[in-house]
């Protein structure tokens, strides 16, 4: 059996045994986390739009998307979309225009938002969708990546993912592309 | 015959401009992840502690795996064990096999490149559709990735329309990065909703949780495998890491070493399999066990592969990836190439100045070029490389004796070239003028130089 294999000769080859450091959080060096976090969100491709109120997103979304069909699972904007799309086959969210989801919260050092399967409603939401919105209490900005793991800590999930962004590449001559496989364009509703 | 570093790289040296291009082109790389290293006060503290989580790692690989084994099945994810590159495929060939499928997607994997799969399965008369876009380039090109993260790094995007035109039907003539990347999403959107196997690579795998963590900026992971009914991960045994917490430490860390980005779009955590689908993870040994009995060169085990060695190599920005005959090229690829064999690979650790610039950037601390350093030892006396010591004379001949590079000069890169490798002096090679001050090698080239040659 191979895995007794590999094991056994892990066993047999592996140097002595060293101590795990201690994970230190660094601290905080930003002023302002949702300021931080709006300017590196921007610089990679991301929009944030500030917002007092479910009302203002909604007017965003109705002016922004007028036609596209439209999914989320947050239940302020339920009657935006369509019902019944969270128990059908994923591969008919093919011609979904937007998807508008919660994030749990967003990270300020890198522009990223944590958002797991109970927030996508099904895993491919994000990533099928030719825009995306995610939406984001402007309290719940975390400093660093060692703050977001501390938050998550032990959860249960499915899946889960860090998202800073619309889906780019750079393959063709280092040329940014937005928009590679998944969304092309992404905001994220910073709710103050 | 596998062509020699030194031969392969005289002739990507043929086009100057080109290999001009190429040059500037990773350099430019590297100065995008010195600006996002040099945004993080601690940067260095984060190394030092990527570093020693890795030796931990590799001190406990046994007893992480069996955990990570027991809490990945718990999640309802099927896992495998391969010895080898052979033994890896065959897994992979058995499980289309029992689904009944002929055609599949797969998102970058550099270990899926070293095992040779697509080869491997196309003879079993499986279509592998690569969805990385540099990925699907080079394989509408025939040809295998020339760089880790930047797959086709070396084409040109002229060239890539008139591929485009031949295979996706682009407008001839047409150049346009982003006409280009729209025509590949058009035409990959397709296979993404067809195909019912999806293949990832992993980039971490979490002992504690049974969770691994793939990312991507194009999504095209999980545009594979969120629409699969079967998902198959593929992962070195060294991509373990003890906790989910140490995933801060690495996600840090990569997209910033390797492209300058504060991180990547996607930061995937796949824990368990969604309802009703199918999860298989597949862990390799492939001589990875071998080298973590190799003293001096079990640290190259700590690789998260972020390409940054590569982007700051003065030998591999010109001689480009392809001449290192090897899945993973440039530095880090010459130390893990002669541990899978000896004969065919014994040119590649001298394909290097030895300047140290690869251990400077390395965001695991890993000793590159002291590795380097002691592979040339290790051949050389066991014979493996008779002509090795000729083999890395003509390398560095071929990539920096051409004079004409030097009177272009005036960017810092080719001043330091003028002084390689005839001068690992601190004060002189502007490479080591960067905040990470790396530990001074044990011997320099001038000592080894006598010490071989003399
Ligand atoms: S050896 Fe270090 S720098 Fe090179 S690819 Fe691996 S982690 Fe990155």
């Amino acid at each position: 059996m191979s895995r007794e294999k590999i094991l056994a000769a892990v066993a047999k080859n592996k140097p002595t045994s060293t101590p795990l450091p201690q994970i230190q959080n660094f601290g905080n060096q930003y002023a302002d986390l949702a300021e931080q976090f709006r300017s590196v969100l921007t610089t990679i491709g991301g929009e944030v739009v500030r917002v007092k109120d479910w009302e203002e997103i909604r007017t965003y979304i109705q002016t922004h998307f007028v036609g596209f069909r439209i999914i989320t699972t947050i239940s302020e904007l339920s009657d935006m979309a369509q019902n019944s799309w969270l128990q059908s086959d994923p591969h008919s969210l093919n011609n979904v225009g937007l998807a508008v989801l919660q994030g749990q919260f967003a990270v300020a050092e890198n522009g990223s938002m944590w958002v797991t399967e109970a927030e996508m409603g099904q895993r491919a939401a994000p990533f099928i969708a030719e825009s995306l919105a995610l939406v984001v209490k402007s309290s719940e900005i975390v400093p660093k990546m060692h703050d977001a793991y501390a938050r998550i800590g032990s959860a249960d999930y499915g899946f889960g993912a860090f998202i800073a962004g619309p889906s780019k590449t750079a393959d063709i001559e280092q040329s940014l592309v937005l928009g590679a496989h998944g969304p092309k364009s992404m905001v994220a509703f910073l709710i103050d | 015959m596998t062509i020699n570093h030194a031969t392969a790289a005289e002739k990507f040296n043929k086009d100057f401009d080109r290999t001009t291009w190429h040059d500037e082109t990773l350099w430019w790389v590297r100065q995008k992840r010195d600006r996002a290293a040099f945004s993080i006060p601690e940067w260095e503290k984060l190394r030092d502690t990527a570093s020693q989580i890795k030796h931990n790692v590799l001190s406990n690989l046994d007893t992480y795996l069996v955990e990570f084994e027991k809490n990945a099945q718990k999640n309802g994810i099927t896992v495998h064990w391969a010895a080898d590159a052979h033994e890896h495929n065959e897994i992979i060939l058995s499980i289309l096999k029992k689904q009944g499928v002929t055609q599949i997607v797969k998102s970058k994997s550099m270990l899926t490149e070293e095992c040779h799969l697509n080869p491997y399965l196309a003879e079993n008369g499986v279509e592998v559709v690569d969805t990385d876009l540099g990925e699907r380039i080079v394989q509408l090109a025939d040809e295998p990735p020339s760089h880790i993260v930047l797959p086709c790094i070396h084409w040109k995007k002229e060239e890539i329309g008139v591929l485009f035109h031949k295979h996706l039907g682009t407008p001839e003539g047409c150049a346009d990065p982003t006409l280009l990347t729209h025509a590949a999403r058009e035409n990959l959107r397709e296979k993404f909703l067809t195909r019912r196997v999806a293949i990832t690579g992993v980039n971490f795998a979490v002992a504690e949780t049974g969770e691994f963590v793939v990312c991507t900026n194009e999504g095209n992971a999980d545009m594979g495998a969120h629409l699969a009914d079967v998902h198959i991960a593929c992962m070195g045994i060294e991509k373990i890491i003890p906790q989910r917490a140490h995933l801060g430490v690495f996600l840090r860390l990569l997209a910033r070493s390797a492209t300058g980005q504060p991180i990547t779009t996607y930061s995937s955590h796949f824990a368990k399999p969604r309802a009703g689908q199918e999860m298989h993870l597949v862990l390799v040994d492939n001589g990875r066990t071998t080298q973590l009995g190799r003293e001096e060169f079990r640290n190259s085990l700590k690789c998260i592969r972020c390409g940054a060695c590569m982007n700051t190599c003065p030998v591999y920005r010109r001689s480009g990836g392809h001449s290192y005959h090897n899945a993973v090229a440039g530095p880090i690829g010459s130390i893990l190439a002669p541990n899978l064999d000896m004969t065919k690979n014994a040119d590649l650790p001298f394909a290097s100045t030895l300047c140290g610039s690869c251990s400077n950037v390395c965001p695991v601390k890993i000793n590159i070029h002291e590795q380097l350093y002691e592979w040339r030892q290790v051949l050389t006396k066991s014979g493996h490389s008779p002509t090795a010591k000729t083999l890395g004379m003509k390398a560095m001949a071929a990539v920096l004796s051409n004079p004409s590079v030097y009177r272009l000069s005036g960017k810092m890169g080719r001043l330091a070239l003028a002084n390689v490798p005839f001068v690992v002096n601190n004060s002189l090679n502007p490479w080591y003028k960067q905040r990470e001050m790396p530990e001074p090698p044990k011997e320099s080239f001038g000592e080894w130089y006598k010490k071989n040659r003399g």
